[in-house]
């Protein structure tokens, strides 16, 4: 076993360093493919083409490559040399490198895009890759926007990738949307949603929202020739509790995908001046039905607080704007942590497994949702969701009677658990009230288990 | 008069995860016309099953639900003075963040 462990130790190291070497060298390869890519551009400017009279085909700024490379766009009669010269010259900056970021990524940078933004804080996990095509099991750890520029670098590499490895917020949002023509929106939140907005609004940027959760889509172009803002739509945002994240609610990951690709579609059809972008309208895709609904939205609100007549929203209003306090949601998407009981009522993952290893008699009840608990369970606990607690509570009494008598009478211990230990405890609150008065909740739930007790129990 | 509702965007959650529902509602005692206003109170009577306050705030829908009635957005037909005609299709949707 141990000569096995160091030789796939060994192995593993090499893998690294070849990986790594693998990528200098792929970036390297790419810097050299854009030098080249600009002496030509600048060899086809420098010196003009003698032009025949109404001969338009060689003074459309297009050099050979290009010509070959974007063949496809060349030949659309409605898109043609015009659409591909619009393209090449505009920018579009795509906020959060994620699930509805990676496809428009992909497909921005293949198409032509003249300079792409990338912003985004985060760093690539395992749990990402089911959706974020953009980002490969090589980068994880590493950062998403260094992960997708090399992506969108290695596909074309005569398109600017401009990276922002940082988090988009008021203090930095005026200077880097100012650089851009057009502004996707494919960020998680609500206050990000309403920043984006907001900026965009202040800055006369269109913005192209996407979003998607579980099996559902929505799309539309905000703050475009006149239309509506998202503002204009939502003025109020919605409680926090309805604002459900994917890292709680799930999400088919080719969900993403199709709204994502269609926020290309919509930033490609906006800055070519192309087609009838997707303001005032917007598309809802139900995947579980195979549904999708174009439906028609208000016009700009005239009391908009954002781009309505006597709105007030300018750089400096909007750089003192509190988006975390307007909807009551953190920036950050790290995941919520209520601290609702007090420490006599909860008792630490290490705390109950010594006292599981020592024989305790107790109960232990896991309140997440059924299909959470067949992911994963801790062995001997009992299921009994949130949601349906109050009802079961003879089942627990039960099985607190059945342990007790197990030994000899002495009182059974009430644990509870889930997945995070925010729900546990309002269950413990709960049990309280109706009159389990010793019940304990297991402080961080089952990834306090799997970071403090036993490391090779699975996370989701 | 019949009517086909439908929730989207997590709202379906709130009446037994159902999304479609052909429903047969007539106007109240003395009045002639459904106007959105009495159908919101029917179906948070009859359709909604929990958690009401994540559907309605006050008279209306809460903050984050677009409602269409046949495909346009209510602010373009009156609110919640839209007046419902037979065969209708009201759609409430939530708005989605996640990405």
């Amino acid at each position: 076993m141990d000569s096995n462990g160091v030789e796939a130790a060994r192995i593993r190291q090499e893998i690294d360093s070849l990986k790594s070497n693998k990528r200098n060298i792929e970036r390297q390869i790419s810097a050299l493919e854009a030098q080249l890519n600009q002496l030509e551009v600048n060899s086809s400017t420098v010196c003009p083409q003698p032009l025949s009279n109404g001969d338009l085909s060689n003074s459309n700024g297009l050099s050979p490559d290009m010509i070959y490379r974007y063949s496809r766009h060349l030949l659309l009669p409605s898109f043609g040399v015009q659409g591909q010269a619009n393209l090449l010259k505009s920018s579009v900056l795509v906020i959060g490198a994620g699930g509805l970021g990676s496809p428009a990524l992909l497909y921005l940078a293949a198409c032509g895009v003249g300079r792409i933004g990338i912003v985004d804080h985060d760093v690539v996990e395992l749990n990402n890759l089911q959706r974020q095509i953009i980002h490969t099991e090589a980068y994880i750890g590493k950062s998403k926007v260094e992960s997708a520029a090399a992506t969108c670098r290695s596909i074309n590499s005569s398109t600017q990738i401009v990276e922002h490895r940082e988090a988009f917020c008021t203090s930095n949002a005026l200077e880097i949307v100012s650089k851009y023509d057009v502004v996707v929106d494919a960020t998680d939140n609500a206050p990000s949603r309403y920043m984006i907005n907001d900026c965009c609004v202040v800055l006369g940027k269109p913005l192209v929202s996407g979003a998607a959760l579980g099996l559902e889509g929505q799309l539309t172009v905000y703050n475009y020739n006149g239309g509506p803002c998202y503002r204009c739509l939502f003025p109020t945002p919605p409680p926090t509790n309805a604002c459900q994240r994917c890292a709680d609610s799930g999400v088919l990951g080719v969900v993403p995908g199709v709204i994502g690709c269609l926020q290309a579609l919509e930033a490609i059809k906006v800055a070519s001046l192309v087609g009838e972008p997707l303001s005032g309208r917007m598309l809802l895709l139900d995947a579980l039905s195979g549904r999708f609904r174009n439906v028609k939205l208000r016009g700009r609100s005239l009391q908009c607080e954002a781009c309505g007549d006597d709105a007030v929203l300018t750089r400096q209003t909007f750089s003192e704007f509190d988006y975390e306090k307007f909807t009551q949601t953190p920036l950050s998407t790290g995941p919520l942590k209520l601290n609702l009981l007090s420490l006599d009522d909860r008792i630490s993952s290490k705390e109950y497994n010594e006292q599981v290893g020592r024989g305790e008699a107790h109960v232990l009840v896991d309140v997440r949702p059924s299909h959470h608990y067949k992911i994963v369970s801790l062995p001997n606990s009992m299921n009994i969701p949130l949601s349906t607690l109050e009802g079961r509570l003879p089942e627990i009494s039960a099985a607190l009677e059945k342990e007790a008598n197990k030994e000899n009478g002495s009182n059974a211990s009430l644990f509870v658990i889930c997945r995070r230990g925010n729900d546990s405890q309002v269950a413990v609150e709960l049990l309280h009230k109706l009159g389990f008065t010793s019940a304990k909740d297991i402080i961080g739930g089952l990834e306090s288990w799997t970071h403090n007790v036993d490391p090779k129990f699975p996370t989701y | 008069m019949q009517l086909t509702l439908e929730f989207g965007g997590g709202l379906e959650l709130l009446c037994d995860s159902v999304k479609s529902h052909n429903i047969n509602v007539d106007p109240q005692d003395g009045e002639e016309q459904l106007t959105m206003k009495n159908l919101l109170s029917w179906v948070r009577t009859n359709v909604i099953k929990e958690r009401p306050e994540m559907f309605m705030k006050g008279d209306s829908v809460r903050p984050g639900v677009l409602v269409l009635v046949n495909d346009t957005d209510w602010e373009l037909s009156g609110q919640l003075e839209t007046v419902l005609e037979e065969k209708d299709n009201v759609v409430f949707i939530s708005t989605l963040h996640g990405g």
